[in-house]
């Protein structure tokens, strides 16, 4: 039998829980929603996407209207300016045209330490006592080289200096070593940070940090055995199976897709069975690691404390800097066309097998 | 099967939901009725459309012979037979003979006195099956997006759903889904093993009686739920384990498109907590 009290107690419980209940209800998303095939039918490949976020993804993946294209006759810049040494076989046009726009990707604002001033010091263009001006030498080399030898993953699309940085000194989406928290992470925290939930990792309680030992260091990805029973000393355990996720949720959110975008997630180990894309990500990875040892990290010297990481490791890529949460970088616009600046010299445009230096990565402490 | 002596007694006609007395009557122990023929029907024709799908088919290896549904390109039209044309018939001859089956439980049930218990237990397994292939794909706008009619075809189904939304553990409803199927077989297990102990006795000694069964919870917990609130409770979790199963694939596309450990960020946004 029940009296008033528990009756009313029983209608408050009921009130906060429908509250509640009406509050998650805006956690979600709503139809319609558009679909992508990915296999055959009926295996439920493919890519899930709300229209909604699309058109705002869509809307910051643009891309900026090109100049005019330069004249590529005449002299040489090596041959008219004093200290050239990656941009010297274009015309002097063309050099103007790539500074001009260099200028608008990275230090677009008005104040005084930007716009030429961002690589120069202001009255010299020859002098090289700006950080800047070297750090964008070597980024030069390394948008050349992934336009050439890594247009295995590039391809059509191409890379410029936009396609990372997008008007600021600092690309967006860049990672760097992190402290163990301050607040000791709780009981519950594994290793790698694990349980913490990590943005970079699609905010799964994974390990958070995958970049070091995958995308800087080269330890191997694939863990799944070949036979029935782990082999003594072999990396497949749970742990590791842990680290491999953490990789593969940046990759996925890095690029907006699911698993099956590169997987049939029958067997993730099957290259018959993976889509192609899952080949591009392969590529990507070793580009990745390319980039971030032979350019970025041996800049560390060079940058100024505040453009270091909280361990004194430089800002370095992962998927993210050049995807922005889409499957090719700004949704697939050939933007490399419009800067053939950016091509190597012809005569170093042949694919080169990528310097032996970066396959292993260096030992960290 | 014994046929009992008051078996007779039972045997009345009329209760029928449709059509007053057409197939009102048995074979055997069997209730025909109206809707044991639509059973039939809807049973004979789907299992035909499958043996004849599958022979289209390249295999007729059981575990691999696949019946998918149409490329999501046809949208919610009908499709060509061999090009998942045969799924949509099944599924129509599926949800037919689930529907007709339920129908004649309540029947059945109707002209015994009893409640709809049974029919609506049984309702709520079609309802997972109903979500699955009809209620889903119609929110996602394409047939394609229903399970594939195969042993191993519907399990990698299954496999590539859950990593569309990268790491189906997240998710909230599932969540609650698993963990009733747990408690399902943790009071089944409870209950079972009780009934056992008191009423299924070493022989010779005699059976003990509810009110032994409710002193043994009460003394080991302080109380016992009672031998009808058992079965109350028990169906509860079981079909709300259903329920949720069918809550947990319906809100993976239609209302959340990105990885589920994602949509806890509103967790992480509390205010309480947020800084840490
Ligand atoms: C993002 C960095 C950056 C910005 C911004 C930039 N430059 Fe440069 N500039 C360089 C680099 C790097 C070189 C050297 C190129 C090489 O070695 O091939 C250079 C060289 C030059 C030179 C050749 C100097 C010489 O005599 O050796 C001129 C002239 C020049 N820049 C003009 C400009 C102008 C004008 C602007 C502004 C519109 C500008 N630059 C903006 C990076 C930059
Ligand atoms: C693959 C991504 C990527 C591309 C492409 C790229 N950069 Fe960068 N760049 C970075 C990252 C990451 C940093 C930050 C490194 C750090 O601060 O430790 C950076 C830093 C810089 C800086 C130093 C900024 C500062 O104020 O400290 C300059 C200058 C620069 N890039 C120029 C260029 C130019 C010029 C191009 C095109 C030729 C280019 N970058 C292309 C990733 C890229
Ligand atoms: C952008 C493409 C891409 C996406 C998206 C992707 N993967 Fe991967 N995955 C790869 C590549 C490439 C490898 C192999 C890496 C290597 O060998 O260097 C791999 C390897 C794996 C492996 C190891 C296989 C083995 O042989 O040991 C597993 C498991 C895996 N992925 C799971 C996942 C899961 C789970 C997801 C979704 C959260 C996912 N992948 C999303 C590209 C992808
Ligand atoms: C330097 C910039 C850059 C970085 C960093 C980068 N990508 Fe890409 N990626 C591109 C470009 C440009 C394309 C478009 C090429 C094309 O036409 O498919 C692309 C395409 C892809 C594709 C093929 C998409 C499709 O529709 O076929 C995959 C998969 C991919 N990237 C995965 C990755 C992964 C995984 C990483 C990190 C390990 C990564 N990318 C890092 C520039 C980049």
């Amino acid at each position: 039998m029940r009296d008033n009290t528990t009756n009313n107690t029983l209608l408050a419980l009921g009130g906060v829980g429908a509250l509640i209940g009406i509050g998650l209800l805006f956690t979600f998303e709503r139809p319609p929603i558009e679909t992508v095939q990915g296999g055959f039918r009926g295996t439920s490949m493919g890519q899930v996407y709300n229209p909604r976020t699309v058109n705002r993804l869509a809307a910051v993946n643009q891309v900026p209207p090109a100049p005019e294209p330069a004249d590529p006759g005449g002299e040489r810049a090596r041959d008219v300016f004093q200290n050239v040494q990656v941009l010297g076989h274009l015309s002097v046009e063309q050099f103007n045209r790539i500074m001009q726009v260099m200028t608008e990707w990275i230090y677009p604002r008005e104040n005084i330490a930007d716009g030429c001033n961002g690589c120069h010091v202001p009255g010299n263009f020859a002098a090289e006592d700006i950080y800047t001006k070297h750090v964008a030498r070597r980024m030069l080399q390394m948008t050349m080289a992934l336009n050439s030898t890594w247009q295995v993953h590039t391809q059509e699309v191409g890379v410029t200096c936009w396609t990372c940085h997008r008007g600021q000194a600092v690309p967006a989406y860049v990672w760097s070593q992190q402290p163990v928290s301050s607040n000791g992470g709780g009981f519950a925290t594994g290793p790698g940070e694990q349980n913490r939930p990590g943005r970079q990792v699609g905010l799964a309680s994974l390990p958070n940090d995958p970049f070091t030992p995958y995308l800087w260091r080269a330890e191997e990805i694939r863990m799944q055995g070949r036979d029935q029973h782990p082999r003594p000393n072999s990396r497949q355990s749970i742990q590791q199976t842990e680290w491999n996720y953490a990789l593969m949720m940046h990759m996925s959110t890095a690029l907006g897709v699911n698993c099956t975008f590169c997987h049939n997630s029958r067997a993730f180990s099957s290259w018959e069975e993976s889509p192609p894309q899952r080949l591009t990500a392969w590529h990507g990875i070793r580009m990745v690691r390319d980039i971030n040892n032979t350019y970025i990290e041996p800049l560390r010297e060079r940058f100024p404390p505040h453009r270091l990481g909280p361990l004194g490791d430089t800002l370095k890529v992962n998927c993210a800097t050049c995807h922005q949460g889409v499957y090719q970088p700004m949704f697939g616009a050939p933007m490399i066309r419009d800067y053939p600046e950016l091509l190597p010299p012809p005569e170093q445009r042949r694919a080169e097998a990528p310097a032996p230096g970066w396959v292993a990565g260096p030992r960290l402490p | 099967m014994a046929v009992l002596t008051f078996e007779k007694k039972y045997r009345v006609r009329g209760g029928t939901l449709f059509g007053g007395d057409l197939f009102d009557f048995w074979v055997g122990p069997f209730y025909v009725g109206f809707f044991g023929v639509t059973t039939l029907f809807f049973s004979v024709v789907g299992t035909a459309l499958i043996i004849i799908a599958a022979a289209q088919g390249d295999t007729f290896n059981i575990w691999r012979i696949n019946i998918a549904p149409p490329d999501l390109s046809y949208g919610l039209a009908l499709a060509p037979m061999r090009e998942g044309g045969y799924w949509q018939v099944i599924t129509i001859c599926a949800l037919g003979a689930f529907i007709s089956w339920a129908l004649r439980q309540m029947e059945i049930a109707r002209k015994l006195g009893m409640g709809l218990h049974i029919p609506f237990a049984y309702l709520t397994a079609v309802f997972a099956f109903f979500t699955l292939n009809v209620i889903r794909p119609v929110l996602m706008g394409a047939w394609g997006h229903g399970f594939p009619y195969g042993i191993f075809s519907h399990l990698d189904w299954v496999s590539n759903v859950g990593y569309q939304y990268l790491h189906f553990h997240y998710n909230p409803a599932h969540m609650i889904a698993v963990s009733l199927f747990f408690a399902t077989t943790f009071a089944l297990s409870l209950h079972a093993s009780l009934v056992l102990s008191a009423i299924n006795p070493k022989k010779g000694l005699p059976v003990a009686t509810a009110e032994a069964e409710n002193t043994f919870y009460r003394d080991l917990i302080g109380y016992s739920i009672g031998t009808l609130g058992i079965h109350r409770l028990g169906l509860f979790l079981a079909l709300s384990a259903g329920i949720w199963s069918a809550i947990c694939i319906v809100i993976s596309g239609p209302f959340w498109t990105r990885g589920w450990p994602e949509w806890w960020n509103w967790w992480l946004q509390i205010p309480i907590w947020r800084g840490l």
